[in-house]
């Protein structure tokens, strides 16, 4: 077996790649743009996962990434469907002029 | 082998590509360029994943991220700001100092805390029944279907459900209204 990489150095890249996507989520304003900074935070947390089952000699973590994946996949379809929707109301997907809830 | 491995090298060139790319996908104006700096992302965060024994998750990410799910983002994409993709991230005003201090605070708190806690966690927990070498032995994929089917098969079926609710609501949301 070749030698196995330290699971510290897997928590810092999720830290740091966590920190990419809160940043991209907070600073843009395109609304597509955000669900992508959101979808990269949930990989942060999947690689998170799959370093702590490595470690700790656990399948458990693999079983949770499968299910974020299924929730990342519905999240992606819904929240499309409301992008699209939204771009069809005001004609633009910038998230500072969405205000539909507005009463 | 020399004195760093082989593993070491191809996690340290996955982890500069993931970050850099990473980077240009927040930082792009144009959300296509943004959405193909993020395929890069996902394809070598499942290089990563390859490299921590989870060769299922690996060929799932490739599959469902860098395939399913941003070939959607693409599509929606190419529907909603074809036109005006470029303008759409122009402000009106810039944000002040202050704003741009409290704003790099936040940043720098946020990735401090992370760092930290990355680095000076205390692991608590117990190792598992299910070591690199043993699942090796009987296969990734197997030990995953049967975790799936076995000890998750209650969640398994509430994610089908779930799949099929967010199918449906897709459809709902999407349909023009007369």
């Amino acid at each position: 077996m070749l030698q196995e990489i330290p699971p510290n150095y897997s928590y810092i890249l999720s830290a740091i790649i966590f920190t990419i996507g809160a940043v991209g989520a907070i600073t843009r304003r395109n609304a597509i743009v955000i669900f992508m900074s959101i979808e990269l935070m949930l990989n942060a947390v999947n690689l998170l996962f799959i370093a702590s089952g490595n470690a700790f000699a656990s399948m458990d973590g693999t079983v949770f990434v499968f299910f974020v994946m299924t929730v990342a996949a519905v999240e992606a379809a819904v929240g499309l469907a409301i992008f699209v929707m939204v771009h069809r109301l005001k004609g633009s997907v910038n998230a500072d002029e969405v205000n539909l809830l507005k009463g | 082998m020399g004195a760093i491995g082989f593993k070491f090298v191809v996690f340290f060139i996955s982890a500069v590509v993931v970050i850099v790319s990473s980077v240009l996908m927040i930082t792009r104006k144009n959300p296509i360029h943004s959405a193909l700096w993020m395929i890069l992302a996902f394809f070598f965060m499942a290089v990563i994943y390859l490299l921590l024994n989870a060769q299922f998750i690996a060929v799932a990410q490739v599959m469902v991220y860098a395939g399913a799910i941003m070939m959607l983002i693409l599509f929606v994409i190419m529907m909603v700001s074809l036109d005006k993709g470029h303008q759409e991230e122009q402000r009106e005003q810039k944000p002040s100092v202050a704003k741009k201090v409290a704003g790099a605070l936040v940043i720098v708190i946020l990735a401090v805390e992370l760092l930290f806690a990355s680095i000076l966690y205390q692991a608590t927990a117990r190792p598992g029944v299910y070591p690199a070498d043993a699942v090796f032995s009987v296969g990734n994929t197997k030990t995953v279907g049967s975790l799936l089917y076995g000890q998750y098969l209650f969640p398994f079926e509430i994610a089908s459900i779930l799949l099929l609710v967010g199918i449906v609501g897709a459809v709902v949301l999407s349909k023009k209204h007369k």
